[in-house]
């Protein structure tokens, strides 16, 4: 705070002396490994509205500076880590900036005129490029997310599809929507995110809790989706896709365009539509698995280098149909489905959307302003307002037929309070407040009883973070987060369930009203939850050795602590325990990378113990009116998980690059030595490139995914009476699929129409052979086979 | 100047914590359940008078509470005699308790009953009913109680069946009601 006032002071004081003030400083900015220049990079002065860019040299000069003046310079660039170095000018001045590249994954494509904020130092930063993210244009964002090693998908069909890091995913996977933490109850199996892969410029995946300004609960990792922030110019820009796919019968229009101006403001928009039928698979028709969505998303501001402001709103909704042959009741009807290698029900193909289905709308609006203090930091606040509301539509009886079956509202409200330190250029301070507040409404109309209960939550947090680059070769790194949790809960328990599990002698203090068949109760729980970090980052030639210990606590989700009822899409009832405590995980991560153009790589083991894990196991079967149905039941136990991640790129030719991928990784339940189910398989990818930048930027790609079988997994198969056959049958739940080997091809090509106007063209074809395969991790997997081939082409207008 | 921007973030914190917590913490209404099934009862009646024989199941805390279902069978079926059968459904769970039965007739082409005798149970049966397009649904029945034996009656009503179907086997839809007596013919 002083220094603030000092240095205001100072400020102050000096006009008021006659000062030399043509001082010019000029140079260059290079890269600090090979001292090659960098163009594109904006060197602005802290505290002042001067600010240049260098040109293709990597040249700036700053004019009309003062004598004896003590300037921060802030040296920003795209593809570099920002700095801020310290000057103080007698004469005219040439004076050069290294700047250090971003770790870079291997096959990383920098976006054009992107500036970014590194997350963390010392684990690898994992981006999804930008032609990944333009080949599933039509597709999830999880789908485009596993294009990186390590990740792969938890799916229920191929719309509803969420992200798997190192085998952990739902609540504990956090995702960072343009700087506001998603909650979008996404403690579901078959839960997405509620992010449109559309609205995405730049998407990167930590895959530990390091990141401890978003959260200390990402046992799994975090995912970050952000803007690329605009340029400092007179400009206008946009473009506009349309794109077609076989598969689905469908596709998708996206439009967005940004206007920015040189005095800082700034006004972005972005719109997409998308329409599919009933998807195939290579023998028939996936009936009821058509989807329609449609997002919009809208983005203004003013970026001046020490404060600015930005407002962003963004709106998605999808209409998600469920395969009609996956909604059962009951063990007989299971073990009809099982039996059969088609689906039950097989019609076909139409546009409509029937029960069972699903509809998720999500508002997010943000509000962020930040302001630089001169000597002191840059402090930003941010407000944030979500609301999610999921409606799903169930195969009901009589009057009740189109009324959903599920209907939940969720808001939250957070305050962010960020605060990075102006200290020496090597040593970087950030410290930072949170506030929520989360109201949880299920609609009592849905005449079905509550899935998840009336809720009030409140989050405080708070968190610092030390980075220091000791030296060259020396990157050290260190955070702490504390985050207390209080929730406010109103539910209704069956009277059988909650005497059941003696929840009438533990808990009768909750109980306010008893009402025969059900007892009302205000349960009210509280979590206080540490996490840390420490990393470092050594150095040496082409080489890099990133080594990383987080610890994450997570409370338990609403699922987790209050289920008790049917589960449709499994068929199984699921219960929940009140009495869980929050989950900690011990995650060590090393990483060794080797950056050259020619051959690079990255070999990334890992080990993840979790302490106090909530799983979920079947442990009896209930007898029921419907027939026969399992029950599985949340426990906590002892956990890990070990493996590893490799990429390797080679370049073949000028025009020809070859990259590998593979990914392994085994969970173990340590308390009863038994596999954790639903880890995913080996994983293994390769792929052969070639690009011609001077053909138009011609680009294609032959890819081979394989998958092995998972044989590590618990045995949860069960037995049951089939009156029909008079036998009694084993319903094997467990048992994955098989290994399968599926080739895609992606190309793309660019015509230069005219100035500022470009036309690319993309088509691809995924499941090129019309493979039949089952996926493991996708629930759909007990009742019909995963998709066929599909031809997408896609046609992108640049403006 | 500087005290009051970093106070602003602190009251916005604060504002959160207070400004929300002034709770609608009035109790949510309770959810009564709509579809659920808690009670099945055939009612066998002899034609030409005699003994009505009723088999009952009942799981009052409808398909996911933990109770187990009470199945009562009220007597033996006599051989020789042939019986009109009626099925109710209830729910329960209402006061007073719903006719499901009066839904499952409204949607008769999207329900039917079956009927699987098994282990030596020697009794058959035939549909005395049809819903709009002329197939069988089974609300009413006839059961022929042929020989003297023993086994089980199984009774599923099945949710958008395929129709018409020759039995269970190939009904497909999803299982509504299943519930196996315990019968024996003398």
């Amino acid at each position: 705070m002083h220094h603030i006032v000092l240095g205001l002071l100072l400020t102050l004081s000096s006009i008021g002396y006659t000062q030399n003030c043509n001082l010019t400083l000029s140079g260059q900015i290079l890269d600090m490994h090979d001292n090659s220049t960098l163009s594109g990079a904006t060197i602005a002065i802290v505290g002042t509205n001067i600010a240049v860019q260098t040109g293709l040299e990597g040249r700036y000069r700053i004019e009309n500076l003062c004598q004896n003046n003590l300037y921060n310079i802030k040296v920003i660039h795209p593809a570099c880590d920002s700095q801020i170095f310290s000057l103080r000018l007698n004469k005219n001045t040439t004076k050069d900036f290294k700047l250090e590249h971003h770790l870079e994954e291997l096959n990383e494509i920098i976006v054009d005129g992107s500036l970014y904020d590194v997350k963390s130092n010392s684990t690898l930063e994992n981006k999804v490029s930008k032609e990944t993210l333009e080949q599933y244009k039509t597709g999830t964002l999880a789908d485009a997310l596993k294009s990186i090693s390590g990740i792969s998908t938890l799916a229920k069909g191929n719309a509803i599809v969420k992200p798997v890091i190192h085998g952990l995913h739902s609540s504990r996977i956090v995702m960072v929507n343009n700087g506001v933490r998603m909650m979008d109850q996404e403690w579901g199996a078959d839960h997405a995110p509620n992010i449109d892969i559309n609205s995405v410029e730049r998407l990167i995946v930590i895959k530990n809790a390091s990141a401890l300004q978003y959260s200390g609960d990402a046992i799994g990792g975090v995912i970050i989706s952000e803007a690329v922030k605009v340029p400092l110019l007179d400009s206008i820009y946009g473009q506009t896709s349309l794109s077609g796919q076989s598969n689905g019968r469908g596709g998708m229009l996206t439009t967005q365009f940004t206007k920015t101006s040189a005095n800082g403001w700034f006004g972005t928009f972005q719109g997409a539509f998308k329409r599919f039928g009933d998807f195939e698979a290579s023998e028939y028709v996936l009936s009821n698995t058509g989807l329609t969505g449609h997002n919009a998303a809208l983005r203004f501001g003013l970026n001046q280098f020490q404060k600015g402001f930005e407002a962003y709103y963004s709106f998605t909704k999808n209409s998600i149909g469920i395969l009609r042959a996956s909604h059962l009741h009951g063990a007989a009807d299971q073990v009809r489905a099982l039996s059969n290698d088609r689906p039950l029900i097989v019609r076909d193909f139409t546009y409509n959307i029937d029960a069972p289905s699903q509809e998720v709308g999500h508002h997010l609006f943000r509000l962020k302003g930040f302001k630089t203090f001169e000597n002191f930091g840059e402090i930003s606040v941010q407000y944030d307002f979500q609301q999610n509301n999921r409606l799903e539509y169930d195969i009901r009886r009589g009057d009740d037929m189109n009324k959903a079956a599920l209907d939940l509202r969720l808001n939250t409200h957070s305050v962010l309070v960020d605060f990075e330190a102006q200290t020496t250029h090597d040593l970087d301070l950030k410290l930072g407040l949170m506030g929520r507040y989360q109201n949880n409404f299920p609609n009592p109309n849905t005449g079905v009883r509550r899935l998840i209960p009336d809720y009030d939550k409140y989050d405080f947090g708070i968190y610092g973070i030390v980075d220091h680059k000791a030296n060259e070769r020396w990157h050290l790194e260190a955070g702490i987060r504390y985050d207390y949790s209080i929730m406010d809960v109103f539910k209704y328990y069956r009277t059988s369930f909650w005497e059941s599990r003696n929840y009438d002698e533990l808990y009768s203090d909750l109980v306010v009203e008893d009402l025969g068949t059900q007892v009302a109760t205000n349960p009210i729980l509280t979590f206080h939850n540490m996490s840390a970090t420490l990393g470092a980052k050594y150095r040496w030639g082409h080489f890099n050795v990133l080594m990383n210990y987080a610890m994450a606590s997570r409370a338990p989700n609403p699922s987790e602590l209050f289920s008790e009822g049917l589960h449709h899409a499994v068929a199984r009832i699921e219960r929940g325990d009140l009495s869980f405590d929050s989950e900690i995980s011990h995650k060590f991560s090393l990483a060794l990378q080797r950056q050259s153009d020619r051959f690079g790589f990255t070999i990334n083991p890992y080990i993840n113990s979790v302490s106090d894990f909530i799983l979920i196991e079947p442990t009896s079967v209930l007898e029921t009116i419907r027939g026969n149905f399992q029950v599985w039941e949340y426990r906590q136990t002892q956990a890990q998980l070990m493996g590893i991640d490799i990429d390797a790129q080679i370049k073949l030719s000028q025009n020809f690059n070859f990259k590998h991928q593979l990914a392994m990784v085994q969970g173990v339940d340590k308390s009863r030595d038994l596999p954790l189910i639903n880890v995913p398989p080996v994983h293994v990818n390769n792929e052969i490139s070639y690009n011609n930048a001077k053909f138009h930027n011609l680009r294609m790609s032959l890819k081979s995914e394989y998958v092995s079988s998972q044989n590590k997994f618990p045995d949860t198969n069960f037995e049951v009476y089939i009156p029909l056959t008079d036998t009694t049958e084993t319903v094997d739940m467990s048992t994955p699929p098989g290994a399968y080997h599926l080739i895609h091809f992606n190309s793309s090509v660019e015509f230069e129409l005219k100035t500022a106007l470009s036309l690319t063209v993309g088509f691809g074809v995924t499941n090129l052979f019309n493979s039949s395969y089952r996926n493991y991790l996708n629930l759909q997997r007990f009742y019909a086979d995963d998709l066929g081939r599909n031809i997408v082409l896609n046609l992108k207008l640049n403006y | 100047m500087k005290k009051q921007i970093l106070l602003f973030p602190l009251l916005l914190v604060a504002l959160i914590f207070t400004g929300c917590s002034d709770d609608d913490n009035t109790q949510p209404e309770p959810v009564n359940e709509e579809e659920v099934i808690t009670t099945m009862t055939v009612i066998l009646s002899p034609s030409g008078g005699g003994t009505v024989v009723t088999l009952q199941k009942k799981d009052l805390d409808g398909d996911d509470g933990p109770n187990q279902p009470v199945i009562t069978v009220s007597g033996n079926l006599t051989a020789g005699t042939t019986y009109s059968g009626v099925i109710q459904v209830l729910n329960e769970t209402e006061t007073p308790a719903e006719n499901i039965t009066e839904e499952v007739l409204e949607e008769a082409n999207e329900h039917q009953f079956f009927f699987t005798p098994a282990g030596g149970l020697n009794v058959s049966t035939t549909y005395s009913d049809q819903d709009d397009n002329g197939n069988p649904l089974g609300v009413q029945f006839a059961l022929s109680a042929n020989t003297a034996s023993s086994g089980t009656l199984t009774v599923t009503l099945r949710h958008e069946p395929t129709k018409p179907n020759t039995g269970l086997s190939d009904a497909g839809g999803e299982t509504d009601i299943e519930a196996t007596f315990n019968v024996t013919v003398e």
